[in-house]
């Protein structure tokens, strides 16, 4: 027991630092973060795994180390208990007088043999394992019979299934985890998303992960729905729901509708895809300076505020004579400030703006690097528009389009709801810029045993916790001048505060089993 | 309406913290009777303070409940989406489990801890963390959400009845080992009882706690598809889980009981103390859902 305690405080403090620092797993952008913030301390901390703490190896240690000692502990403790389970009562202590909750009753009208069958039924009906047992008759002294009696063998079994459970927890984790994967996919209104590996933004597969059990099913986000908050004045313009309308296509099955809502994950062929974020993707076509499309493409910018002004990046690398790159606000309600610069006041859209910073050299893309394509590396470009450069930012609106400055092409901030784009027409803003979700897919074979090992350990804890586990003895001791003296005392097995109580309600009842009067 | 409804809240919520006030200053001179009696065990019908305390607490909570209720009724939802909401919520389940346990146990000498711990969280709550009512955050509407923050702050409940049992416990042994201490706690009952008691309210306690732990890995589930993934929260309330889980092997470890595992179960309230404010507030987290 002192290792499994001392085990048990050293993993609550070793889990500590992983919320101090951030971590790798759950908050990627805060550990690079941290590295710029403080250069120095940064790569000391990431020698000790302090980025990685629950994987680290000595979090690892110390719960295995744990486990070691729980199952070190719970197959010794199982058999015994397998044992206890089946042997008896023990014998009647000789002096009933030292242990808790004694009480005797002087008894005239009834004798021992009597006395002891009822007590036997009694606590046979109130759940105890019994056995009788007749006293050792000395020569000369009286004899006495008694019922030994147990009860709580629950209790400990309740301790050992939660235990096991815990084991059962980690297994599945560890085991069941190796199995699972999960990616990420940004969509379009309009655009398909693929279940195969390459169709993933960015894919995070388990140890023991399988290509070949993706099952290749396609979605569809058909539309992208945000209801905000318009009455209530102190939360105007707050999303309160969000709904994205899929259509998914299972090979050689029927296609159908369904919808992926927050809390509302899809369930598709064992993997589970959930709306994690949303924003818009403005439709942009570029030419280059000889009027070729070098570009055309919905761009998913990425929401910096609550009234999603967003930033995005638009890289032309087939633009001739020379590559294009912009960097760019949207606002879907654009409202001018005192200093003339943008910003968006309403996340709907009611007066959509698109402003583009124009770069021309060299995108850096083509030596093989990967880039992100929510960044853009200026270092060998120079700026045409907005910033330094002698021409202003360019500013558009649905619908409109612009020569680019020197003549290198030209921009377009495509109307989605117009006609001739495809869409229906709707009317004003509404739908002139489509939305793009963010899909998170899981796929995770260990949950349920994860869930029934958390269920069965709960079970266990309140059987071990609440069931008390105690001995209690009656025993009729004829007496030299006639009559019998009955007898009655428990003994705790473990944390019992409810004994002596116990005690005194099986005597009560016993007497009154027998018509006696409880006068002691 | 809805204006109308988060006024009647705030009417019931300052009427409840008065009636705490009150209801504080009578524990206070039942405890300091206590030290002036000399230390005899008196029944509660010798003790007018602590019986005009309770009947006031009994009507803070009334008025606690309420406000909470209309809260909740102004905003279509539990009221306990927010750090204010929590704060508000939770406090009025740590008061009426106060009540319903004495149905067990007489505790009531906790009673000045109790109410001074729901003074400071209602008086917290309402003036650093009051938000208007707002529409709920489609993150937050779930069922499991209901489930998961009520039987946390039900944990919350029993863990702060039993850190306050913990700490008279540790008072009373180190009067029963012969030291200097107040006269009141020879009114109290003895360290073992003590202990015994604050070791079956952390249980139940613990108990809810890994409900906790497990409704909110069921609800992470639900909304971002993986049930754990150590965020801070996730952190703190598997740290909790596993201090608690050394307190009751305390109590099963030789040389571990008494005052070992007192401090061991006033650790465990600590750190549930702190989860609940600076974690919420400070750390960041997937868990951001103070409303502030
Ligand atoms: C080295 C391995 C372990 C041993 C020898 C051990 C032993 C025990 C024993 C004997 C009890 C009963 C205490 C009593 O009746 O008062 C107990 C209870 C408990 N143990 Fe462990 N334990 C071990 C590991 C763990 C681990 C890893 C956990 C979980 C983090 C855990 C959690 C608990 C809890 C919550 C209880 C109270 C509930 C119950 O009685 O079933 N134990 N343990």
């Amino acid at each position: 027991m002192r290792t499994a305690l001392f085990l048990l405080l050293l993993l609550a403090i070793a889990a500590v630092p992983g919320s101090l620092v951030p971590q790798r797993s759950a908050d990627p952008n805060g550990v690079v973060q941290y590295f710029e913030d403080n250069p120095d301390l940064a790569p000391i901390l990431d020698t000790v795994q302090a980025f990685d703490v629950y994987t680290s190896v000595w979090f690892s240690s110390i719960y295995l180390l744990l486990f070691l000692s729980l199952i070190g502990c719970v197959i010794p403790r199982t058999m015994h208990h397998m044992k206890a389970l089946r042997t008896k009562p023990p014998r009647t202590p000789a002096r009933l007088d030292r242990l808790s909750g004694y009480t005797s009753i002087e008894a005239t009208e009834t004798d021992a043999a009597t006395a002891v069958e009822s007590a036997r039924a009694l606590l046979r009906r109130s759940g105890y394992r019994v056995r009788t047992f007749e006293g050792a008759r000395a020569a000369g002294a009286p004899g006495d019979l008694s019922v030994s009696a147990e009860r709580g063998y629950l209790r400990e079994t309740g301790n050992l299934v939660f235990h096991t459970a815990l084991i059962g927890v980690l297994a599945s984790v560890g085991i069941g985890g190796g199995f699972s994967y999960n990616g990420q996919k940004v969509v379009v209104e309009g655009q398909p998303f693929v279940n195969v590996l390459n169709d993933y933004s960015s894919f995070n597969p388990g140890r023991f992960f399988d290509e070949r059990v993706m099952p290749p099913y396609r979605l569809v986000l058909d539309d992208f729905r945000v209801v905000y908050e318009r009455a209530n004045f102190n939360a105007y313009g707050f999303p309160i729901d969000f709904t994205a309308d899929v259509t998914v296509h299972i090979p050689g099955e029927k296609s159908y509708q369904d919808q992926v809502k927050v809390n509302h994950p899809l369930h598709v062929l064992g993997s589970d895809t959930f709306l994690l974020g949303n924003g818009y993707a403005p439709r942009i076509t570029v030419t280059d300076a000889d009027g070729n499309v070098a570009f055309t493409d919905s761009v998913p910018f990425l929401p910096q505020d609550a009234n999603l002004t967003s930033l995005g990046v638009i890289k032309v690398p087939d633009a001739l004579p020379e590559q294009i790159g912009m960097i760019g606000f949207f606002y879907p309600t654009a409202e001018a400030l005192e200093t003339g610069a943008l910003t968006s006041t309403f996340p709907d859209l009611r007066d959509p703006v698109l402003s583009l910073n124009v770069y021309t050299g060299d995108l850096g893309i083509d030596d093989g690097v990967p880039r992100s394509v929510y960044s853009l590396d200026t270092d060998g470009m120079t700026q045409v528009a907005g910033g330094h450069a002698e021409a202003d930012a360019i500013q558009l609106r649905p619908g409109e389009a612009v020569e680019l400055p020197g003549g290198i092409g030209t921009v377009t901030f495509e109307d989605a709801s117009d006609p001739t784009s495809g869409n229906s027409p709707t009317s004003g803003q509404a739908d002139s810029v489509p939305r793009f979700a963010s899909f998170d897919i899981h796929h995770d074979p260990s949950q349920g045993w994860v869930l029934f090992f958390a269920v069965a350990s709960v079970l266990g804890l309140l059987t071990s916790l609440f069931i008390p586990r105690r001995r209690v003895w009656i025993k009729a001791v004829e007496r030299a001048e006639g009559g019998i003296r009955l007898e009655y005392a428990g003994l705790a097995r473990g944390d019992d505060p409810g004994l002596e109580a116990a005690v005194a309600s099986l005597a009560e009842r016993h007497a009154q089993q027998l018509g006696l009067k409880l006068s002691q | 309406m809805i204006a109308t409804l988060d006024s009647y809240s705030q009417v019931a919520i300052y009427s409840a913290m008065a009636v705490y006030v009150l209801s504080f200053i009578m524990f206070t001179l039942d405890l300091a009777k206590r030290s002036a009696s000399k230390g005899e065990l008196v029944g509660s019908r010798r003790r007018p303070f602590e019986r005009i305390a309770f009947a006031l607490v009994i009507l803070g909570w009334a008025l606690h409940v309420a406000g909470a209720v209309f809260r909740g009724f102004a905003q279509g939802f539990v009221p306990w989406a927010n750090m204010f909401e929590f704060s508000l919520t939770s406090s009025a389940i740590v008061v009426g489990v106060f009540i319903f346990i004495q149905f067990w146990q007489n505790l009531k000498f906790v009673g000045a801890v109790v109410t001074a711990f729901a003074l400071i969280s209602l008086g917290v709550g309402t003036t650093n963390y009051y938000v208007p009512v707002k529409p709920l955050p489609p993150a937050l509407d779930s069922y499991w959400l209901i489930i998961h923050v009520f039987v946390a702050a039900l944990g919350t409940a029993f863990f702060v009845i039993g850190a306050a049992l913990a700490f008279v416990q540790l008072l009373q042994a180190r009067r029963e080992s012969g030291k200097k201490s107040l006269t009141l706690l020879k009114t109290l009952p003895d360290a073992v009882r003590l202990e015994n008691h604050s070791y079956f309210v952390n249980v139940v306690g613990f108990v809810f706690w890994t409900f906790t732990l497990i409704a909110g890995s069921i609800w992470a589930e639900r909304a971002w598809g993986r049930y754990w993934g150590w965020d801070t929260k996730e952190v703190w309330t598997f740290i909790i889980w596993v201090i608690y889980a050394g307190y009751i092997h305390a109590r099963a470890t030789r040389g571990w009981r008494g005052a070992r595992s007192a401090w061991l179960a006033i650790i465990g309230f600590s750190s549930v103390m702190f989860n609940y404010t600076v974690v919420n507030l400070f750390f960041k987290g997937l868990h951001s859902y103070s409303g502030l």
